[in-house]
């Protein structure tokens, strides 16, 4: 695929970690080929088992490359120590999976944004998510933390909430924006209420306007099968899908008068005001 | 009990689904790792289905795969009334199967394209792309004489009879997801009414990515209708 003109040049982006494919997913003593940022990656597994990714303009330049939270990550600049933690992910009997890594045609901050929307529940994953006629978004607090976003006392009614959901419950959210292709958040677990399961979309901007979503699993459920659990998030994204490949413009407009919001839409507002603060240009229209 | 062995994103799969819903059959729902575990091309599934496919239907004793030959079983055995796949009407039962050959087409281009776009397979997408529009061409005319045949009071569905038939199911999901696979149905007038068709009848089901279509019928048209 030919995406020079799509070759990102913001420093912003260039130096953050980019998540690539599962690990999971990856065959041994095999190359294969990816879009990030505009620019053709190669990456895979040496004989060694050391893992490795170049860009194919640049085959004798290694790029520096990380194994977290069962992906493959990489960056094309000066990118930080290493990638966010999820301190959760090390409680022994949690389970941590890919549900998929799936295509879709809209930029990375798009995807992000609807990720923190709960607006579109009951509409958009009827009988999953959210059903009418409980539609509206309580009120809720959104903070920046230590460079990340967190929205917090997020209640919404939900028919099914996870794979192991049995009947509706009022569900707790706790959103978090670790990077600003990354988002996260933390559920009450139906199996241990104590405890929190954790999604996550980590999002691969392959050009400005096209993605590749790795939809993250880290849940306390002892007894659905993994393609149970990946079924349930596979069904829950693919209903995004439509929504979000209809979104126009495809790039987020960080402008804050060019798309009117609500209230619901907080978390939303501070995202986008937090990307103009970290001055990031890629796959966004910036303010002004 | 019947057996499907499924998968939510799969058309192919979802072709069944909704027939079995709309004839109101019970039947149990055996998810497949498909993506991204590539369970259907495991040794374990190619016992089921040599040929490493979904979906596989499973009634009793009797196994069957490829989802336009299930669509015919299935119509054929719990369709009482016997339209969905009309045997006692040679020339409607002709029509119903050169259409559900041409839901090969659709289903080999305009979902393959689908794959190509979502899961990353590797094919040809340009030529996918290109072959799904000819064949939504062709479609969207017939349908444009089927609705002129069917005058106002008739639905059109794509076989000539007043009533939809498997036909009409094997098409639907491919091009009713073909904006998944980077094909627009803009051009396609008649094709967008059908798909609104099939989404109003009664047991209709969805699968991801599609939407229930809005529950009023349109009204006769913005000059009409005019503004309220």
């Amino acid at each position: 695929m030919d995406a020079s003109d799509q070759r990102c040049t913001d420093p912003t982006v260039l130096d953050l970690w980019h998540p690539l494919v599962a690990v999971s997913e990856m065959a041994t003593d095999n190359v294969e080929r990816t879009l990030l940022l505009g620019f053709e990656i190669m990456y895979g597994t040496d004989r060694d088992g050391t893992r490795f990714a170049v860009r194919v303009d640049e085959p004798d330049e290694a790029l520096p490359v990380l194994d977290r939270h069962g992906y493959l990550w990489t960056s094309l600049g000066a990118p930080p120590a290493d990638v966010f933690t999820i301190p959760e992910t090390a409680e022994p009997d949690r389970r941590t999976l890919n549900a998929a890594s799936i295509k879709v045609a809209t930029s990375a901050p798009r995807a992000i944004e609807n990720f923190l929307d709960m607006g579109h529940f009951p509409y958009v994953h009827t009988d999953y998510l959210g059903v009418e006629p409980h539609t509206e978004v309580a009120e809720y607090r959104v903070e920046i933390e230590n460079d990340e976003l967190w929205a917090r006392d997020c209640f919404f009614y939900q028919p099914m909430a996870a794979a192991s959901a049995v009947g509706g419950q009022l569900s707790e959210y706790t959103y978090r924006v670790p990077h600003p292709y990354c988002v996260m958040l933390y559920k009450s677990s139906p199996t241990d209420p104590s405890r929190s399961d954790v999604i996550g979309l980590f999002v691969q901007a392959m050009t400005q306007d096209t993605i590749r979503a790795h939809n993250f699993l880290s849940v306390i459920d002892e007894t659905s099968s993994d393609t149970v659990l990946r079924r349930f998030q596979q069904i829950i994204f693919s209903q995004d899908k439509p929504i979000l490949e209809n979104q126009f413009p495809t790039r987020l407009p960080l402008d804050p008068r060019v798309e009117t919001p609500i209230r619901a839409d907080r978390s939303a507002i501070v995202y986008r005001r937090w990307l103009t603060e970290l001055g990031l240009a890629y796959a966004v229209i910036p303010a002004g | 009990m019947i057996t499907l062995y499924d998968y939510d994103l799969s058309v192919n799969c979802y072709k069944q689904r909704l027939l079995m819903s709309l004839l109101d059959v019970d039947y149990e729902s055996v998810p497949v790792d498909f993506f991204p575990g590539w369970e259907h091309k495991s040794e374990a599934f190619r016992k089921i289905n040599p040929l490493g496919h979904i979906p596989v239907l499973v009634d009793g004793d009797y196994v069957l795969r490829d989802a336009h030959a299930i669509l015919v079983y299935l119509a054929a055995k719990y369709d009482p009334s016997g339209r969905w796949y009309p045997t006692d009407d040679p020339e409607l039962l002709g029509e119903v199967a050169q259409w559900m050959l041409f839901a090969e087409g659709t289903t080999n281009t305009a979902s393959a394209a689908r794959l190509h776009d979502n899961l990353g397979y590797e094919f040809d997408v340009d030529t996918l792309r290109a072959g799904a529009h000819r064949l939504f061409r062709v479609l969207d005319e017939h349908l444009w004489f089927r609705e002129q045949e069917a005058g106002p009071d008739g639905p059109a569905w794509v076989a000539a009879a007043p009533h939809p038939t498997v036909a009409d199911l094997a098409i639907f999901p491919d091009v009713m997801l073909s904006e998944e696979g980077g094909i627009s149905r803009l051009d396609y007038p008649a094709l967008r009414r059908w798909t609104d068709r099939v989404r109003r009848l009664d047991r209709f089901v969805l699968m991801p990515g599609i939407h229930p279509v809005s529950a009023e019928r349109p009204g006769p048209g913005p000059m009409a209708a005019g503004r309220s």
